[in-house]
């Protein structure tokens, strides 16, 4: 392939003094109904308790729950409040912020496994939460010593919560 | 083919083209598509009155920043007053362009179908990763402040802890596929760089460094796909697509064991099965697997099963996906060194593989012979596999 390829290369200076360069800001703004089983799921972090679904045919427990089984297609009524507690599944140091600016302090966040009936400790798949962690260092996950921790949630005090995810400030660890 | 599944025509690449991966390109996105589309029929011999059909692949609207991107590509495409679709599974979009183009020929509905990725990020402003923002669930991630690396630098630590995998370890990728773009014509990225490079290079969210990441680009790229009897009549060497596979997770990527890519093998399995192919580490020559971050490379190289299950830092270590090793893997240099205009990205590397096969990557060509290649591409929240497998 001795071809010349199409395309031509703007510099950034280049591109932001080009003739008739556009500037759109979008306003869309958006309101978000959480659905049937998530609801049930905001009204029990409020309450300072982590609500899991059963599904009647395959009895896994999900969290976040949902309406509906997705492996049996099966609707899922039965909430049942777990005891929040569960190890890390990964845990990682974040520097930046959503629009990649510098954070002045880095934020520890992860994946928590939730002890949960349903599965068995070789299941690909499990209940549990995104979330941040406290009361781990940036050793504990650099060394990997926050992988496999147990932890457990630490709420927000009652008259601040919302229902909202982060009614529940942090997973920090369960001997703290 | 050992198909398993009935196809009324057996179906081929006869022509490929690229534009140049860049940070900002000045072409508007159907330009860059008008672009590769003739490059690629004129490759073919081909002109678009020839064309049956068109398939487009764009990632998320919001990079281009409009609404509908695939209408507005579908000129540039080809598509004008033909049947033209557009297709999109996130990051998958690439692979997906050239599964939907087989399945046009291969039910008989069309002959000829151009197939047509393009992707341009430099719009966004101030950062493409701010539009990243708008995929996390709204309800329960967005109130935690995500950047989308997080997500990439979760599913990196739980690798490097069930494999046993250091950090240098996997930046080896990176080293690798950035000399491999020292070849490509296109590559925006290529460099000669060392581990320590990556190590020592912007720390964004542990264990992720700026250079274990693709960089964001412009581009487009597209193929000719052609029923048997057409491609016979217009080139003496048709690739032929053997196998194709696409699956999908659930978007509930924190309820899944993060260290093996399931999303991915099921679709290989899919392809594989379709190509008649029962050991992929065996049977494959050449790979193209996808490399936005260099973990994704070895991590998908798994669920391809083009090495065992946390095998592959070691075999990356010995040399085994080198361009001279037993297995090569992204010759093209990959996405981070080609660049990573998303659709164009996964197009490039079914167009790169097109390339091997027919012995015309000039010196990207592999060292070893090659029949068969696979390519792949994953999008979405860890969620899309997108799989094809090509012979000659
Ligand atoms: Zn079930």
């Amino acid at each position: 392939m001795t071809k010349k390829y199409p395309g031509t290369y703007l510099k950034r200076d280049e591109m932001y003094s080009l003739p008739g360069l556009v500037r759109y800001k979008p306003t869309a703004k958006y309101s978000f109904s959480a659905g049937i089983a998530q609801t049930k799921f905001l009204e029990g972090l409020k309450k300072g308790k982590i609500i899991g679904v059963k599904c009647p045919s395959c009895g896994r427990v999900y969290v976040p729950p949902r309406a509906f089984c997705e492996y049996c297609h099966v609707p899922m009524n039965e909430y049942v409040e777990l005891p929040g507690t569960g190890e890390i599944h990964t845990a990682v140091i974040s520097y930046i912020s959503t629009f990649r600016q510098r954070m002045d302090k880095p934020e520890i966040v992860g994946v928590v496994k939730l002890d949960a009936p349903g599965y068995t400790k070789e299941s690909y798949e499990f209940a549990g939460l995104f979330h941040r962690f406290c009361g781990i260092t940036e050793e504990d996950v650099i060394s990997g010593k926050a992988i496999g921790m147990r932890v457990k949630p630490r709420w927000k005090p009652e008259n601040e919560r919302t229902g909202s995810v982060t009614d529940i400030e942090c997973f920090e660890p369960v001997e703290s | 083919m050992r198909s398993n599944i009935h196809v009324k025509d057996k179906v081929a690449i006869v022509g490929a083209g690229i534009t140049l991966f860049r940070r900002r390109l000045l072409e508007t996105p159907r330009e860059l598509a008008w672009e590769a589309a003739k490059m690629a029929l004129d490759n073919a011999g081909l002109t678009l009155k020839d064309i049956d059909c068109v398939v487009i692949g764009t990632a998320p609207d919001a990079f281009d920043g409009i609404h509908l991107n695939g209408e507005y590509l579908a000129d540039g495409s080809g598509g004008f007053s033909k049947p033209t679709v557009r297709v999109y599974v996130g990051g998958g979009t690439g692979v997906m362009v050239p599964i939907a183009a087989w399945w046009h020929v291969a039910s008989g509905h069309c002959k000829t179908v151009l197939a047509v990725a393009e992707e341009k990020m430099s719009p966004a402003h101030p950062h493409p990763q701010g539009v990243f923002a708008y995929i996390w669930d709204p309800i329960l991630e967005r109130p935690l402040g995500p950047n989308l690396i997080w997500i990439f630098a979760m599913e990196m630590r739980r690798y490097m802890h069930k494999c046993d995998a250091k950090k240098e370890d996997i930046a080896l990728v990176s080293v690798k596929n950035k000399r491999n773009a020292l070849d490509n014509p296109v590559a925006q990225a290529a460099a000669n760089i060392t581990v320590e490079d990556v190590l020592s290079s912007e720390l964004l969210v542990w264990p992720v460094n700026r250079l274990d990441i693709s960089p964001v680009s412009d581009g487009a790229a597209a193929l000719v796909l052609a029923s048997e009897n057409m491609a016979r009549r217009v080139t003496d060497s048709p690739v032929w697509v053997e196998g194709i596979g696409f699956t999908l997770d659930n978007t509930h990527w924190y309820n899944r064991e993060l260290g093996f890519p399931r999303y991915v093998n099921y679709a290989a399995r899919l392809a594989y099965k379709m190509a008649g192919i029962e050991r992929p580490w065996k049977e494959i020559d050449v790979a193209e697997p996808y490399d936005p971050f260099d973990y994704k490379e070895l991590h998908h190289i798994e669920g391809l099963m083009l090495a065992r299950p946390c095998e592959a830092p070691r075999l990356l270590k010995e040399g085994w996906f080198n361009r001279s090793g037993e297995l090569p893997t992204s010759p093209s240099g990959g996405l981070l060194g080609v660049g990573n205009p998303i659709a164009a990205a996964g197009l490039m590397k079914v167009a790169e593989l097109f390339w091997q096969l027919r012995y015309e990557a000039g010196a990207r060509q592999v060292k070893k012979p090659v029949h068969r290649g696979v390519a792949q591409a994953w999008g979405d929240l860890m969620q899309a596999g997108t799989v094809i497998v090509l012979g000659n």
